[in-house]
């Protein structure tokens, strides 16, 4: 037991968990009827889940998405996408425009989501190159799709701000009738899920570490680290196209000045929070998404203190600095030598052993 | 190696000639392209470019651009990020107006403002990511989060500063003797350049100044090379690191002001994506996001080479908003392209593989490993 606590405190997730903790909390104490689920059903006749919680897991699908591939390119590469947004509004402006030239049916979606995957991958591939074949900075080279992506989504739109409407659609942005949880959470879920098997049942996730942490010995021990920095590019741009589709699915219109604006930097934190190390290595998929679920849950907990929305950022700027405060290196080792000199030497003495074995 | 040595040896009446650094090469390109570009401009669109006014307002309309990339340049020289810029700026723009307008401040008093805001945020930025040790770009983000949303905590509401002493200011021009133009009746405008332009200028040669000359400088350039030989040499790194952020938030401070002297008005979308395209003026200007390389005489001439292009789109009548944007882009592609193969070529004989092997370069690679 006590060596399980220890292997708890010693993970990457122990900070976000702690974090997350706090906020609900802070929530329990301050409204005890802010974690009520209610069961009602919605204009459309289905029976749905209703609540702050809900609420939160589905306003953070998309955050947590992106957070998922980010986590991968922030881990080999060492820096950052910050075209996520942008790139995301190129490729829901090609799925609301394949959508809007065809009659919309299930397979019309799909094929539309194929395209905008499809020109989101392309885009990963362009970011991709600069980082793995030029190697630029990645926040440098992703620098030019964040100034050009959003004009290029508004070319694709011609300018206007083209809506799409089908109950199909309101299945994915809203509910599934009969299901009473809404869509995107559960395309979360089973995306996280899908991408956990991935690298579990491959050496993906090995091989990302290993470049992210030294590219040369990856190099050679024979590891293509290039393609690596490429591959969580691509797997970034379908997050991205996911993402995309999901908003469009969800609003019913795609708006390229307003589509997912700032997510970038919601997304970077959602990645800092959860534990990887912007400079790249060791990655926790699920730290990044209870990161993004962290960022959510503040955002509807301010909303429900009635502070006004465009002052929200500056109160999630104190907690964010209040977390990477805990989390620094330099405070934790200072609360560690505070513990030890607090506490008897004899604990240490008796873990020594097992720390050798 | 081996003709390195036998060029050195065969002149030995002439100066031996050190080869160029990288950040006066990048430099040098930089300069050229623009002055290329401005020529160009001139032989193609004539007009609007041959007047020496547009050419001043370049300066006048982008001169908080300039300050914000200065302080950039100098965080960016020892490999941190500073992001916080565009956000202090909006934050200083509507707090010297509050301060002016509804408080009855003096002018001095919100020149001291502004300098304090800057200030109080590069001492934050500064302890968090010097001393502990928290990722620049995480802290920054924070901090231009915190701006922004205190901006709509001060005022929801745009303002405009209408405060008589502050007007006058706002309004004063030095005219250039001897430089203008013909207006469309014959009579001869002089060039008039803005207060703010100069305060720019001027802080570009100090910060070009003090990079060269003072130690405070070298050692900026020594810890962005390579920080533990730094440690190593007796630099205080994360001293010098401090003062750099520290430097940062000042001059955003300034930035701040200076905008309020353009513009005269508060408001919570002031200098929107400033600190984007301050990060593009340096990486075009030849400053390395990974530190130790870069000039702020090259931001200069990024930020001039940026706001150029703009203007050569606006006269070749791509009027599409969308236009510009996209030759910005794709500006910043071939400049981070042109930097990525001139370095990759320098540093061709040594140990960083450059290009991966399917590009059939196998042959030079293998040299590092021997």
């Amino acid at each position: 037991m006590a060596k399980g606590w220890k292997k708890l405190m010693k993970s990457q997730l122990v900070i976000p968990l702690f974090a997350l903790c706090l906020v609900i909390v802070f929530n329990l104490i301050r409204d005890l009827s802010f974690f009520t689920i209610t069961v009602t059903i919605n204009n459309l006749g289905n029976t749905v889940l209703k609540g702050n919680i809900i609420s939160i897991l589905n306003g953070a699908s998309a955050v947590a998405i992106l957070a998922i591939g980010m986590t991968l390119v922030t881990s080999a590469t060492g820096g950052q996408d910050i075209s996520v947004g942008a790139t995301a509004a190129i490729a829901g402006s090609v799925f609301v425009s394949v959508l809007r030239a065809n009659e919309i049916t299930m397979l019309t979606i799909f094929t539309a989501f194929l395209a905008s995957c499809l020109v989101a991958i392309l885009c990963g591939i362009f970011n991709g190159t600069l980082v793995a074949v030029f190697k630029i900075q990645p926040m440098i080279a992703t620098l030019i799709l964040f100034s050009a992506g959003r004009s290029i989504a508004y070319w694709i739109n011609g300018g206007a701000t083209p809506t799409v409407s089908s109950p199909l659609l309101d299945s994915i942005g809203g509910f599934i009738p009969g299901i009473p949880i809404p869509t995107p959470i559960i395309i979360m879920v089973a995306f996280l899920v899908l991408i956990s098997l991935v690298l579990r049942f491959t050496n993906l996730g090995l091989y990302t570490q290993v470049v992210g942490i030294n590219e040369r010995p990856a190099h050679l021990n024979g590891i293509n680290a290039a393609w690596i920095k490429l591959l969580s590019f691509m797997v970034l741009g379908v997050c991205v196209a996911i993402a995309g589709c999901i908003t469009v699915a969800r609003i019913g219109l795609i708006n390229h000045e307003t589509i997912l604006l700032d997510v970038e930097m919601d997304v970077i934190l959602a990645v800092a929070i959860g534990g990887t190390a912007l400079s790249g290595g060791k990655f926790s998929l699920f730290g990044s998404v209870i990161g993004a679920y962290i960022i959510q849950a503040l955002t509807v907990t301010l909303y429900a203190m009635k502070v006004p929305s465009s002052a929200v950022k500056a109160y999630k700027a104190l907690v964010i600095i209040a977390i990477v405060v805990v989390s620094s290196p330099v405070v934790q080792k200072y609360t560690t030598n505070l513990r030890n000199k607090l506490f008897k030497k004899r604990e240490e003495i008796s873990d020594s052993p097992v720390e050798a074995s | 190696m081996k003709n390195d040595r036998s060029s050195l040896i065969e002149t030995p009446g002439k100066k031996l000639k050190e080869p160029i650094s990288n950040t006066n090469l990048l430099l040098t390109i930089t300069i050229c392209t623009f002055f290329a570009m401005y020529l160009l401009a001139i032989l193609i669109w004539g007009g609007g470019f041959k007047n020496p006014q547009q050419f001043l307002d370049l300066f006048n309309n982008n001169a908080f651009l300039l300050v914000l990339a200065c302080g950039l340049n100098i965080v960016m020289i020892t490999g941190g990020i500073d992001i916080s810029g565009g956000g202090i700026t909006a934050l200083v723009t509507m707090t010297c107006v509050v301060y002016l307008s509804d408080r009855g401040g003096t002018v001095l008093g919100s020149l001291f403002l502004a300098l304090g805001i800057g200030i109080a945020f590069g001492l934050v930025h500064g302890i968090l990511i010097a001393y502990l040790e928290i990722q620049p770009f995480i802290v920054t983000l924070a901090g231009m989060f915190f701006a922004k949303g205190m901006v709509t905590i001060v005022s929801i509401a745009p303002r405009t500063a209408d405060h008589q002493a502050f007007l006058a200011l706002k309004q004063l021009r030095v005219t250039i003797p001897g430089i203008g133009y013909y207006g469309k009746t014959g009579n001869f405008i002089p060039a008039q350049i803005e207060p703010g332009a100069i305060v720019a200028i001027v802080i570009v040669i100090a910060v070009a100044v003090m990079m060269r000359w003072t130690r405070f400088g070298r050692n900026l350039y020594a810890i962005g090379g390579n920080k533990d030989s730094a440690l190593m040499l007796g630099i205080n790194v994360k001293r010098t690191k401090f003062y750099s952020y520290l430097l940062a938030g000042l001059l955003s401070g300034v930035a701040g002001y200076v905008y309020l002297l353009h513009t005269g008005a508060g408001d919570a979308a002031n200098a929107t994506g400033a600190e984007m395209q301050a990060i593009a003026s340096n990486i075009i200007g030849g400053t390395l996001l990974t530190g130790g390389v870069g000039n702020v005489v090259g931001t200069l001439f990024g930020m001039l080479s940026l706001k150029t292009i703009t203007n050569i789109v606006i006269a070749s009548g791509l009027s599409k908003p969308y236009w510009q944007s996209i030759t910005t882009g794709l500006m910043l592609c071939f400049f981070i392209l042109l930097q990525s193969v001139i370095l990759a070529l320098r540093e061709k004989d040594g140990f960083k593989l450059r290009l991966p092997e399917w590009l059939g370069l196998k042959g030079k690679n293998k040299k590092d490993s021997d």
